[in-house]
């Protein structure tokens, strides 16, 4: 552990301006904010340069992971930024806790806290569940990802990735691609990305878009929806594919997945349409050859390992931010 | 029994035509006279000035939970809640455990509600056994038994075939089928309105076309058997039209709509902050739809096409609904804001007063003939029970859960200031409930 006299902790000079008790959602974020997050997630990306990437900001602090959905990334990549800042992480899941044994998310939640939790992550398969959490415990609630809802540390790692390739996002068009109305993902980038200036198309199969998610880009009509990758390409900066679930075929939402790949996949020919070098993203899980061609998720605009490990820079700030607000 | 002499108050009795400042004379618990100035010697004079006297308001559709769900309500705290709420006659929905589908299960339920019952309580039968959806109940021994009407509520009869027989069977008795319209498979997953909300909180819809569709079919079918259809809670502009064209051909339908569906939208899911609430209290199915939709309820109260106003109470134990959005039970306990919301409605120039005290008396009562039940029922004729509501137009009130006397605090209202409510309710001639207030 590296002493934080001597390594100061990052993040700007003075008390951040960080006024959240939880992070729910990107909605709620101002540009203040999510400027704050970016340089703070900049000085940490420098912490995790260096040969001993830990300092000991949040020594003393105890952050739970509950996760009631699997998940190996975000899981990973919230434990190893805690411990790089030096806080005590615990790790539960649903199936090797008292959920299993009927206990309420309200009675989870306050037993975590009577424990002394101080900030909670909390992944979880429906919609809305974090709120809930938030609204019945002192401790910081981050949203791992809530069901179809949001997913606000991943739209952070997003626009920091965007943004340390394409500096300011102002005018910039991003393409989301995919299964938009059931991606939170997508849904939290779209505030972000308005939030940070940037124009956003989302484009899929008509049965997974969300027809009235455009009137969000208000009356400058800064959110497009499109059925026409084709054209939503055309001057694109950024082109993120999201995962499609095999699930949707079952349900008839799409016909097949040949006829999703035909439409829908992201690949060499039609990235062709895209402004030279845009950057090419996916949250992960990647199903290559689906929405995804490998040459396109391994290419040179591709910035998808890069968006891992930004991931963890960005979840060291949200959690240092938090931390600190706590302590005020 | 002591006569009573309501006077001074705005008489609204839509089965006679009448509003106007008249005195209401109850003698032997039965309405006795209405007139101007009447005077009775023996009588005690209840004076109501300021407020409108009506009809014990009669409600199509609540949901008592005894037997089977008695932590979420009973017959006796329920039925309390109803009188509070200006309900003196109300009909109890099938799904309990078990289901009113035979007639030892309906007797045993009059039994209770004979012994706990604080209002006049007339069971609905379940149209499928155990409401399972699959087989008929036996449905004229339940109606032998003493249900005036049948229905699945909660679930709709979704098996076309099975809902043709059903209707087919009750229209030979004369009995009306209280239908909640919808397609599950449509509605599949949905927990809110499709819509705006629905994507923005990335929570699964329920379409508009789910119960249009359905109204559509029953329409159908109640035109083919001439059965009596009486679409339950109706939600949506469109099944309104539909409603009011088959009205217009001449096909005996009726339909209902509930308080909160006229005062409240899929908005009070997301709540008054920028940052959404997911409010379980605000889950119900039909799920509030758009604000299209309330106007064009509101216009079908006003222009007369809507019979009933019915409650849905649905009272939930507070588990129920501190949970995940998904999880929750739907259901808002309504009883005792429904007068409330309406009058604040009137009072905001929204809903005609006579339409709406007409929706909550005369008209359910004639919908479901429970006036040949009961003579006079949802009126002040001469020998009408002596069930009277004093509503203050003026009260000035804040819903607050922990004043209720139903077991659900379960309501999206909490907090809500009101503009009108009920002053007394007279039930068989006695002042049964009364509402103190403070005098400057």
């Amino acid at each position: 552990m590296i002493d934080v006299q001597e390594r100061p902790a990052p993040g700007p000079a003075e008390a951040p301006a960080w006024r959240h008790k939880d992070l729910l959602d990107t909605d709620v974020l101002s540009r203040a904010d999510i400027d704050l997050v970016m340089e703070t997630a900049d000085a940490m990306l420098e912490v995790r340069s260096r040969p001993v990437a830990k300092v000991a900001t949040l020594r003393g602090a105890t952050v739970v992971t509950l996760f009631y959905e699997q998940s190996t990334r975000t899981r990973a990549s919230f434990e190893v930024a805690a411990k790089a800042m030096g806080a005590d992480v615990v790790n539960l899941t649903a199936s090797g806790s008292s959920v299993v044994k009927g206990e309420s998310l309200v009675d989870t939640v306050r037993t975590l806290e009577a424990i002394g939790a101080d900030l909670l992550v909390m992944r979880h398969d429906r919609s809305g569940a974090p709120y809930l959490a938030a609204k019945n415990t002192k401790a910081g609630v981050i949203n791992g990802g809530d069901g179809t809802h949001a997913h606000p540390t991943q739209a952070l790692l997003d626009l920091f990735t965007m943004r340390r390739h394409l500096g300011a996002l102002d005018g910039k068009k991003v393409v989301i691609v995919g299964d938009v109305l059931h991606s939170r993902v997508a849904r939290s980038n779209v505030w972000s990305l308005l939030a940070a200036g940037a124009n956003v198309t989302l484009c899929g199969p008509a049965t997974l878009l969300p027809r009235t998610l455009a009137s969000a880009g208000g009356e400058e009509g800064r959110v497009a929806l499109t059925a026409d990758l084709d054209r939503a390409l055309v001057d694109a900066d950024v082109v993120m594919a999201l995962r499609i679930q095999k699930e949707r075929q079952a349900t008839g939402l799409i016909p097949s997945l040949r006829e999703y790949i035909n439409g829908y996949q992201v690949n060499a020919t039609r990235l062709a349409r895209a402004k030279p070098g845009a950057l090419v993203m996916h949250p992960g899980p990647m199903n290559e050859g689906i929405e995804i061609s490998p040459e396109a998720a391994h290419g040179l605009a591709s910035v998808i390992e890069e968006q891992v490990a930004n991931g963890v820079a960005v979840r060291m700030a949200v959690l240092y931010l938090m931390a600190t607000a706590r302590t005020k | 029994m002591t006569d009573l002499l309501i006077s001074g108050g705005r008489v609204i009795d839509p089965a006679n035509g009448l509003d106007a400042q008249l005195d209401v004379l109850l003698r032997d618990g039965r309405v006795s006279a209405v007139g101007k100035s009447l005077f009775a010697s023996d009588s005690v004079r209840y004076d109501v000035t300021g407020c409108i006297v009506t009809p014990g308001f009669v409600d199509l559709h609540a949901h008592l939970r005894e037997p089977g769900f008695e932590q979420k309500g009973t017959i006796a705290t329920e039925t309390l809640a109803a009188l509070r709420g200006g309900f003196t006659t109300i009909c109890a929905m099938p799904n309990t455990v078990p289901a009113p589908d035979s007639a030892p299960v309906v007797k045993a339920l009059l039994e209770r509600i004979g012994a706990d019952a604080r209002v006049r309580v007339f069971p609905i039968g379940a149209v499928t056994r155990g409401r399972d959806g699959k087989a008929l109940a036996n449905l004229a021994e339940a109606a032998g038994a003493g249900c005036v009407a049948f229905s699945d509520d909660g679930s709709p009869v979704a098996d076309g075939q099975l809902m043709r027989n059903a209707l087919t069977l009750l229209g030979s008795l004369g009995l009306p089928l209280s239908e909640h319209s919808d397609d599950p498979v449509l509605n599949a997953g949905g927990v809110m309105n499709e819509g705006r909300v629905s994507e923005r909180l990335g929570l699964a819809g329920q379409p508009a076309a789910a119960e249009v569709t359905a109204i559509a079919r029953n329409l159908a079918l109640a035109e083919a058997t001439g059965g009596r259809l009486h679409v339950a809670h109706i939600t949506t502009a469109r099944g309104l039209e539909l409603v009011a064209e088959a009205k217009a051909r001449g096909l005996a339908v009726t339909c209902e709509v509930t308080p909160s569906h006229l005062f409240l939208t899929e908005d009070a899911v997301f709540g008054p902050g920028p940052a959404p609430a997911y409010d379980t209290n605000a889950k119900i199915n039909p799920p509030l739809r758009t604000e299209a939709d309330r106007q064009a309820l509101i216009r079908g109260l006003n222009e007369g096409i809507i019979d009933a106003i019915a409650t849905d109470h649905a009272p939930h134990a507070r588990e129920d609904k501190l949970c995940e959005f998904d999880y929750a039970a739907p259901g808002i306990a309504c009883f005792e804001t429904a007068a409330g919301t309406l009058l604040t409605q009137v009072a905001r120039g929204e809903l005609d007063l006579v339409r709406v005290i007409a929706a909550l008396t005369a008209q359910p009562a004639r919908a479901w003939k429970l006036d040949a039940r009961v003579a006079g029922l949802g009126t002040l004729s001469p020998g009408a029970p002596g069930d009277i509501v004093i509503l203050d137009p003026a009260m000035e009130w804040t819903v607050d859960t922990r004043t209720f006397a139903t077991k659900g605090k379960n309501t999206p209202l909490q907090g809500t200031s009101l503009t009108g409510g009920v002053r007394a309710v007279i039930m068989g001639g006695v002042v049964a409930h009364e509402v103190e207030v403070a005098h400057d």
